[in-house]
């Protein structure tokens, strides 16, 4: 008996009458996390984690109605028993629970299990049917040392602010750019924001998350001196007028498509890429479902063909489910209203909010 | 291997021309005389014949690697670069290799050359285990022979002139021809001295601006030639110490694949370069291209295929005469000398680019339309007073087009593009209407923005209709203006139709698939 189904507004499991990240307006939608393609405007309610509440509020809708669950709390939702549990991707973000009359389901959302001080390291969860994201379903996607990436971008920024240049950044507003922030070492120089960087750091620093003192880089048209500070910004600030304002200045790029040459070059312009990932590589991915002690698994967005066919060879029961989360593509390629946006001012409802 | 390795990462990390060159440079600096050399070789594009076919590559790295081979395949999808795919799926590397760039290349790469498979599956495993993952890559693209890094001949050019002191120009023409990738090749390379004994080697082509604009910006026609532009291949052929050579463009020797001219090459006399077109000519017209093409490739010149697809020199230019550069003089006087040494080779297969006459702009323009009957692509324009330059440099030579034939097609197959455009489908099949079917027309990569390829990309993900290994089949929906220079009929493609060069000029939006071209419609394009 399935506990879930695809549905065109998202993942509907009907004994507990909610959705999991519907990608539709829903009357009980329980989230993962606030990246957008997870987390969309327009439902009746929200649960979420304790420490996702304000990152999603900041996401949502004002006066949207989010309840939040401590991770491991149980809430009994219909003939349900729902609970969270950390996944390690973003400040708040969750697995989700489910359980009925026995059967246990995960739905992971957009997990990794590399450490992160930003955030509740993930915890495996046993279950007999998990929900796994695929973004980087490859053997060839294999995360280099934390610390190397991190000595890397700080040699860099060194290199360059001894070279009189700016660096520029790139990363997403929410998640990515709080986890550069809390690996660069302040002492090279000044770090500035975009807008929307600073506007998420923000609430992470509300929440508790120590970070490194950051200046709104100011709106556009302004004319800051960022001669060898580094500037933390959204992907697509480096093609819009926004960055014209540094002058002389090196563009970085911190992602997991970056372990490709091919995918650093597609940008124009790119002269660093830092493989950086929020998403799980292939070793920590096969580990985490093989944790799980599964018999099933259902693989949504990613490389989901290479996932299914791999777990299936060694006896795994897997099947591709054709989500709308994004990952694919979406780390390189995906814009948004909210994170173009350049104020660090809070926003209006915003319908279209960002992702990784 | 280190510090070449070293060099690859610095070149590839930066995206200024500034500090590709002072990458470069401190290379060049700093290298041995016998590593410089071989990086000069990889730099400039040139690379030894295919040492191990890429399947067995592929299996001993996919093994190596503990990787089934159709996942194996999957990641080279997503990568789109054989050395790259290797080295993001092989094993944690071992120590970084001290050993010069010689050694690996003289000793390690060469020596695979003839070796039973299990000998090079030894060596190549070894040599994986032997090297970081940084020298792997670099060894993998020279294994694999696709070294190209976005330094280009010019950029390592400005390079070893910055080390040398010796003119850019000489350099360049240094660096043509054959020569082996030796220390003394080095030395001789960056030698302060310029006398040169090599009789084979050609001078660097100067090449033409396109002509955006409108020709009347160039100032008095008078200062101007125009000459009908040729659709060959580009060639220089030499004659110097009693010896013929036949060097194309890409600086490949064309020994024996056109007798025809190199015979006539042994008429002129010794100390001479002419610089011109290869083209297949027939009763004293040009042939189409796809004709030439017939003859490029074969290993076997038969007589049939010499009778029917005859080839002369179109001679545009002479660059040598009596063993003296004279590519300085005018292009006038060049020209003047040119047309007395063709007209004293009794021989058929050397003919003058004649001057299209354009006393006027006006005239000009009234030539180019004539072109395509011709068989030409359209005109070239030169300054009289124009001597003979290295490479592609603004201002003295353009090229004139025709305008090219347009057809609105649409998307039906899409396939990701490799290297640069891994992983994203940027390598489209389009096709035009055929009654209530639509048939494969041609194929294009060219000429979409970034932008306009992940909107592709991404609608090609959504409305895929079929998975045939890497091609999509995909909802006929998505209409694209595509520009071609020539048009042919063709036995050999499903519409009957081969065009030349097409690529996608314009992303039609504003219509629907079934506005797009019929078959009727592009058949009336094939001239009768």
């Amino acid at each position: 008996m399935s506990l879930l189904h695809l549905t065109p507004k998202g993942l509907y499991c009907e004994a507990g009458d909610f959705f999991v990240d519907p990608w539709e307006p829903v009357d009980r939608a329980v989230i993962t996390h606030a990246h957008s393609d997870h987390a969309t405007w327009g439902s009746y309610s929200y649960l979420t984690s304790v420490p996702g509440v304000n990152v999603l509020r900041a996401r949502l809708e004002m006066g949207a109605r989010i309840r939040g669950v401590e991770y491991g709390e149980t809430v009994a939702l219909n003939a349900t028993t729902v609970s969270l549990h950390p996944a390690g991707h973003i400040l708040g973000s969750s697995q989700v629970r489910i359980e009925h009359r026995g059967e246990v389901w995960v739905v992971s959302g957009d997990y990794k299990t590399d450490p992160d001080p930003t955030c509740t390291p993930f915890e495996p969860v046993l279950c007999h049917t998990f929900v796994t994201e695929s973004t980087f379903g490859l053997p060839i996607y294999r995360w280099p040392s934390q610390a190397d990436v991190f000595a890397e971008i700080n040699a860099w920024w060194r290199a360059n602010a001894a070279a009189g240049r700016t660096s520029l950044l790139l990363g997403y507003a929410l998640g990515k750019a709080q986890r550069l922030l809390a690996g660069l070492d302040p002492d090279i120089g000044p770090i500035l924001t975009h807008g929307a960087v600073e506007r998420m750091t923000g609430v992470y620093r509300q929440d508790g998350i120590e970070l490194p003192p950051t200046q709104y880089a100011g709106a556009a048209g302004s004319r800051a001196d960022a001669t060898g500070a580094i500037v933390i910004a959204p992907p697509y600030a480096d093609a819009s007028l926004w960055s014209r304002r540094f002058g002389n200045h090196s563009t970085g790029f911190a992602s997991g498509w970056m372990m490709v040459r091919g995918a650093r070059r597609q940008r124009s312009g790119l002269d660093r890429g830092f493989a950086l990932s929020d998403h799980v590589d292939w070793p920590s991915l096969l580990a985490a479902i093989e944790a799980t002690g599964a018999g099933e698994v259902w693989v949504t967005h990613g490389y989901t063909g290479p996932v299914v066919r791999w777990l299936q060879e060694r006896g795994v029961d897997a099947k591709a489910v054709a989500t709308r989360f994004e990952g694919e593509r979406a780390e390189v390629t995906e814009t948004s209203q909210d994170e173009l946006s350049d104020s660090a001012a809070p926003l209006p409802p915003s319908p279209a909010a960002s992702s990784p | 291997m280190k510090a070449f390795a070293h060099l690859y990462t610095a070149l590839d990390e930066t995206t200024a021309t500034k500090e590709k060159v002072a990458a470069l440079a401190d290379y060049f600096r700093s290298a041995p005389p016998a590593d410089a050399a071989w990086a000069v070789h990889f730099l400039n594009g040139r690379r030894p014949k295919r040492l191990i076919s890429s399947g067995k590559l592929r299996a001993w790295a996919a093994e190596e690697a503990g990787v089934p081979a159709w996942l194996f395949e999957e990641s080279y999808q997503a990568v789109g670069d054989l050395a790259e795919t290797i080295t993001l799926l092989l094993p944690a590397g071992g120590e970084s290799s001290e050993l010069p760039l010689s050694h690996w290349v003289e000793e390690r790469l060469l020596r695979l050359r003839g070796e039973d498979d299990d000998v090079q599956r030894e060596d190549m495993v070894a040599s994986w285990r032997e090297l970081d993952s940084r020298e792997r890559f670099v060894w993998n693209k020279l294994i694999t022979g696709s070294f190209r890094v976005g330094a280009s001949q010019q950029l390592v050019t400005r390079a070893l002139t910055e080390v040398s002191g010796v003119p850019e120009g000489v350099i360049a023409h240094r660096l043509m021809g054959a020569w082996d990738p030796t220390p003394e090749f080095f030395e001789r390379l960056i030698a302060p001295d310029t006398s040169d004994a090599d009789v084979s080697r050609p001078y660097p082509f100067f090449l033409a601006h396109p002509l955006e604009g409108e020709p009347g910006t160039l100032g008095d026609a008078g200062e101007w030639i125009a000459e009908w532009k040729w659709d060959g291949i580009r060639a220089q052929l030499i004659r110097r110490a009693g010896r013929t050579f036949l060097w194309s463009r890409g600086e490949e020797l064309l020994a024996g694949r056109f007798p025809e001219v190199e015979e006539t090459g042994g008429l002129l006399p010794d100390g001479t370069v002419i610089d011109g077109e290869l083209i297949p000519w027939l009763d004293g017209a040009p042939l189409p291209f796809a004709q030439l093409q017939r003859r490029i490739g074969r290993k076997n010149l038969g007589a049939k295929i010499l009778d029917e697809v005859p080839v002369v020199l179109v001679a545009y230019d002479l660059l040598e005469a009596a063993g003296v550069d004279i590519r300085a003089l005018p292009l006038s006087e060049r020209r003047l000398r040119l047309a007395a040494l063709v007209e004293s080779v009794p021989s058929g297969r050397l003919l003058l680019s004649t001057a299209v006459p354009a006393p006027n702009w006006l005239a000009a323009t009234n030539a180019r339309r004539e072109a395509r009957e011709v068989g030409a692509e359209g005109l070239m324009l030169k300054r009289l007073s124009s001597s003979y330059g290295v490479g592609r440099r603004r201002g003295d030579w353009w090229k004139w087009k025709v305008d090219p034939l347009t057809v609105d097609a649409v998307l039906i197959y899409a396939q990701p593009g490799s290297g640069k455009r891994a992983g994203l489908f940027t390598d489209y099949t389009f096709g035009i209407w055929e009654g209530s079917h639509l048939v494969p027309f041609a194929k294009a990569y060219t000429g979409l923005t970034d932008e306009e390829i992940r909107k592709v990309d991404a609608f090609v993900r959504r409305n895929t209709l079929e998975k045939f290994g890497p091609v999509r089949t995909v909802k006929p929906e998505l209409v694209f203006e595509l520009h071609f220079e020539g048009i042919q009929r063709s036995s050999r493609h499903k519409s009957g139709i081969a065009v030349r060069f097409p690529r996608m000029a314009r992303w039609r939006t504003d219509k629907k698939a079934e506005e797009a071209d019929t078959i009727e419609t592009v058949r009336a394009l094939l001239s009768p």
